[in-house]
């Protein structure tokens, strides 16, 4: 990898691909938590089939933790490299002046989403990798929405989310449509791309942020 | 106009430099930026100090030899133009002015505001140019039909003047800007096609040995670029060399 990896430009497309397929990831993951507010049995059929499904399992969750292990290695790898890049800072630099909040910090937008990511893993994906691989329980299609909601009754936690959810929308709204520049794609559609991430961007994590307060309220 | 200089001072590339403030008076709106420091200049030296030493050739917009990080943007706060440009009536009395130089690792401070800036001429070296027979065989240009948009999009690439703005207000100092505008303005021409290949590669594989940063398109070379360089040269380079790299 490391010889494939070797140019800046081949870094950066790598990080844009690792992100977009991070993305698609995200709309899915959305999509079937959007159903937990809507319809119980529907939420449970599919989180059962997600977590059931053997091309799901053994092909798509490896590269899906792959992707996600790649693009933060790779944008703590881009960091250090651009911090290498000027060794001497400057006494006044006015960022702001000629660039957006949001694409100057992605490493640490990107630092809370991986922080979050640990929590969310310690709520969700160990549990279930214990129910499954190490206790080895009987399968239960209908655990899937009690499992989830409860997790969502301590405040705590939900504030939490909303924090970690606010970032996402900051990391998104620099990074999705960046990552079509990174990969060369800047044209009459790009205008476009920038208010379909915008949308995307505020739309996708308001949408987590209202599933989480949600499931809170229902159980007060 | 009164005034607060706060200047880099830094006798050479190997002591440690400081911030040094100076205090100027008498300064007109309609001197360029440059000339308000001569006029610092002429006083340090009348009082026996050493001068600053700035970058500076035309003092029209064209050469891009003139620099200067002013108030933490690359050729002051106003946009599309270079610092012997910049007019002081663009600041106020009394205002306080930080003057520091280009920053990045690629671009070694000299002296005093004064920047090594050979790095870009080693990545126009490496594959900036096309190559063409002079044994009196030579074709002239104008015979070859370019369409009016290819050879406009290449001229506004080719008005890159390498005053190196593009890494100085780039927060991973990165020379993609530079490098994909001396790219583009080849890349787009049929004169420029035949060595495309190598061209992009040679180019890159140099901007990354000098040492500058990845592009987190940010945009911040392309609003401050003294002549208007797009971010669609940057997308177009990303393209020539991804598919050279698929050529081997």
């Amino acid at each position: 990898m490391g010889g494939l990896l070797k140019s800046s430009i081949a870094r950066k497309v790598a990080m844009a691909l690792s992100g977009l397929f991070l993305v698609l990831f995200l709309f899915q993951h959305f999509s079937i938590n959007f159903t937990s507010v809507i319809c119980q049995d529907t939420f449970n059929e599919l989180s059962h089939f997600m977590g059931t499904n053997f091309f799901v399992q053994a092909i798509l969750q490896p590269i899906l933790i792959f992707g996600v292990i790649f693009h933060f290695i790779m944008g703590f790898v881009l960091e250090i490299k651009n911090r290498n890049a000027r060794t001497y800072s400057y006494v006044k630099y006015n960022g702001a002046a000629n660039s957006s909040w949001m694409s100057r910090n992605m490493i640490y937008s990107g630092a809370v989403i991986l922080a979050f990511l640990c929590l969310h893993f310690y709520d969700f994906w160990f549990p279930e990798i214990s129910h499954k691989y190490i206790h080895r329980l009987p399968e239960d299609p209908t655990r899937y929405y009690e499992e989830t909601v409860v997790k969502f009754k301590d405040l705590w936690r939900v504030i939490l989310y909303v924090i970690s959810f606010i970032f996402l929308m900051l990391h998104l709204l620099h990074g999705f449509s960046s990552s079509f520049q990174s990969m060369g794609w800047n044209n009459k559609y790009s205008k476009g791309l920038r208010g379909f991430t915008v949308a995307f961007a505020i739309i996708i994590p308001l949408g987590f942020i209202f599933i989480a307060l949600f499931h809170y309220f229902n159980q007060l | 106009m009164k005034l607060t200089l706060k200047i880099w001072r830094q006798e050479n590339k190997d002591t440690k430099g400081k911030m040094v403030t100076y205090p100027i008076d008498g300064i007109e709106g309609d001197m360029s930026f440059l000339e308000m420091l001569d006029v610092l200049n002429e006083e340090l030296v009348e009082k026996g100090e050493e001068p600053v030493e700035f970058d500076h050739d035309c003092r029209e917009g064209i050469c891009g030899m003139c620099s200067l990080q002013i108030n933490g943007e690359p050729h002051g706060p106003n946009r599309h133009i270079t610092t012997c440009q910049l007019h002081m009536r663009s600041f106020k009395d009394g205002d306080t002015i930080v003057i520091e130089p280009f920053r990045a690792k690629a671009f070694p401070v000299v002296k005093d505001l004064i920047v090594d800036r050979s790095s870009f001429d080693r990545i126009q070296q490496a594959g900036g140019y096309v190559s063409v027979n002079t044994s009196g065989n030579t074709i002239d240009a104008n015979a070859i039909p370019v369409n009016k948009h290819d050879a406009d999009e290449s001229f506004n690439a080719a008005t890159c003047i390498g005053c190196g703005a593009c890494v100085a207000a780039c927060k991973n100092a990165s020379a993609m800007l530079f490098t994909s505008a001396k790219v583009s303005q080849y890349a787009l021409l049929p004169q420029g096609r035949i060595e495309a290949v190598d061209r992009v590669k040679a180019m890159v594989r140099q901007m990354d040995e000098e040492g500058f940063g990845n592009c987190s398109n940010t945009g911040a070379c392309e609003i401050e670029c003294p002549k208007d360089i797009s971010l669609e040269n940057i997308a177009r380079m990303n393209r020539e060399y991804l598919m050279a790299t698929t050529k081997g």
